[in-house]
């Protein structure tokens, strides 16, 4: 049981620093909304071309995936900067759990995910979006097994590393590939006119099938071989974030 | 309360492509009994922090054992936590949070009762000087005052032994001044044995019973403060001759005082200098024999030894270069 008492003690001790701190709440929400404010509009026109019903209902699923995969990878920052205040070295001398440390942060971070993510959606209705709200519900859901991933290996990378410096070239190199070739943006499909080597390459991005998934489940698609493979790779993301995170955590030397 | 063996640690560092393990700590031997005030000292990268984190369970030592507290380091880490508490160089709290808030949520992850981690910090806040301190901002407070706020956090779970890592680094000298009366306090007030590290040799000698001088990751002395600076062989005695011709005369009459026969007086131009045991009580004889020697003076200069002496007797160098 010390291991949920201590994981609560340090979740709330973030959402109180983070409620004190808004400003990254909305700092996290405003790419995605400039992208639906500013992007949307150009994809309407498209919706028939990319094979949409409605522009929104399959732009708003990549967007939220770009806030769960971009808000979390960069927890880690957050965490350099309380590494460097002596605050993790505080908290490790106590006999509090290791795994604990970790995983109240990660909870932390899915709760903004969590409020950011129904944010989002409501915008998204605003400017047109329609489909199944369970589907959303369920997307949700998928979202937030990915910023699990995503924010604990962030974090198992800052506590590696020590340094914003070393951290942000890494995280980069991650954020883009995947934001190409995961079809956030626009679909990656020989239907509309992709070509074949990018397809190829895009069916390693494991995020790509997740985007898919999502877009299956906003449209109502709830038992089909995409929503099976996109929860399959978030699961499989989810597991080993939170193996890699929590072995960093527990190491000696951290 | 401390008994380390062999304590030590390598870290594998890259030197361009090739791997290399350095010692940052060789193999110590620590023993600190109940009460005590113990002072680590060393210049920087002797391998002082590296030992406390050790020491601390925040590291894991490449080979050595200890007990800490009356537990075993390696086999009951959680009981090691419990009883020491741990004032890191770099501080404790976000600089965004309230200060009570960061006490209190520090005891909860001891198990301490919210209610009564509150009285507690409170208390402490008051032995501490930190009245009216709860709901400020780490951010808002002075330096003296942050740190005393990281000394609170350590003291929480009232430890019955409590690290402090370089706790007067980069305060002001009448901060530090009033620091050391909170160190010492620790032990008059609550009991505490105390084991800090410094690289200022004042105060070691202000604050500690005992000494362990580090350097290159190995304990190379380990006395009181006065001891220390007795084997450094005595006071230093400098003459200033007025004149050349009786330099020879003068250092004689001063080598005739050395600790051992074979100890001869330094003479570098009109100065001639040596350690002297005792020189308080030599130097009236030394002033009559030169007297009617007829070799007169311009100035006598009597230093009595400091840390820093004992540093560069064992070490062979000073230790402010480093530090």
């Amino acid at each position: 049981m010390n291991f949920l008492y201590d994981t609560g003690v340090i979740y709330r001790r973030q959402v109180r620093l983070a409620v004190r701190n808004p400003a990254w709440v909305i700092i996290g929400l405003a790419q995605p909304v400039l992208y639906l404010a500013l992007f949307g509009p150009l994809l309407k026109p498209l919706a028939s071309h990319i094979g949409a019903q409605n522009a929104y209902t399959f732009f708003v699923p990549g967007l939220l995936i770009q806030l769960g995969l971009f808000g979390a990878l960069f927890a880690g920052f957050g965490l350099v900067s309380e590494w460097r205040e002596g605050v993790i070295e505080a908290e490790r001398v106590t006999p509090a759990n290791r795994a604990a440390l970790l995983f109240g942060r990660v909870l932390r971070d899915l709760t903004l995910l969590l409020v950011q993510g129904i944010i989002l959606i409501g915008l998204g209705f605003v400017f047109g979006m329609n489909g199944s709200i369970p589907g959303m519900i369920l997307g949700l859901v998928l979202i937030l097994l990915l910023g699990g991933a995503c924010s604990a290996s962030s974090y198992g990378l800052a506590l590696t590393l020590k340094s914003e410096d070393a951290l942000a070239p890494i995280l980069n190199s991650i954020a883009l590939p995947v934001l190409l070739l995961s079809g956030i943006l626009l679909p990656i499909s020989i239907a509309t006119g992709a070509p074949q080597w990018l397809v190829t390459v895009s069916d390693f991005m494991p995020i790509k099938y997740l985007v898919n998934a999502l877009r299956q489940l906003f449209t109502g698609g709830f038992w089909n071989v995409t929503t099976f493979w996109g929860a399959v790779w978030v699961l499989v993301l989810f597991g080993l974030g939170l193996w890699f995170g929590t072995r960093t955590f527990r190491k000696d030397n951290a | 309360m401390i008994h380390a063996r062999g304590l030590a640690r390598t870290f594998d560092t890259k030197r361009g492509r090739e791997r290399v393990a350095v010692n940052a700590v060789g193999g110590v031997d620590i023993d600190v009994e109940e009460g005590e005030i113990v002072g680590f000292l060393g210049p920087n990268g002797a391998g002082k922090t590296t030992t406390l984190r050790m020491l601390t369970t925040l590291l894991k030592p490449t080979s050595g054992t200890a007990t800490v507290a009356g537990y075993d380091l390696a086999k009951e880490p959680i009981k090691v936590r419990k009883s020491i508490g741990y004032v890191s160089q770099s501080g404790s709290t976000a600089s965004i949070a309230r200060a009570g808030e960061e006490i209190i949520d520090h005891a909860l992850l001891y198990g301490i009762n919210a209610r009564q981690a509150e009285k507690r910090g409170k208390e402490l806040f008051e032995q501490l000087e930190l009245d009216g301190m709860w709901a400020r901002q780490p951010k808002t407070m002075s330096g003296g005052q942050r740190r005393r706020l990281d000394i609170a956090m350590g003291l929480v779970h009232d430890p019955k032994l409590v690290f402090l890592d370089e706790p007067s680094t980069g305060l002001d000298p009448q901060a530090r001044a009033n620091l050391w009366t909170h160190i010492s306090d620790l032990r008059t007030k609550l009991g505490s044995t105390v084991f800090l590290t410094t690289h200022y040799l004042d105060e070691a000698d202000a604050l500690c019973d005992r000494i362990l001088v580090i350097d290159h990751g190995v304990i190379v002395a380990s006395d009181t403060p006065d001891a220390l600076k007795r084997q450094v062989a005595g006071d230093l005695v400098e003459l200033t001759l007025a004149n050349e011709q009786q330099v020879a005369t003068a250092a004689a009459q001063l080598g005739k005082l050395g600790a051992t026969s074979s100890a001869t007086a330094d003479v570098s131009g009109l100065v001639v200098s040596m350690r002297i045991p005792d020189a308080g009580t030599e130097l009236p004889g030394l002033l009559r024999s030169l007297d009617s020697a007829g070799v007169p003076l311009t100035a006598i200069e009597v230093r009595r030894p400091t840390l820093d002496d004992v540093f560069l007797t064992m070490t062979g160098r000073s230790l402010r270069e480093d530090a």
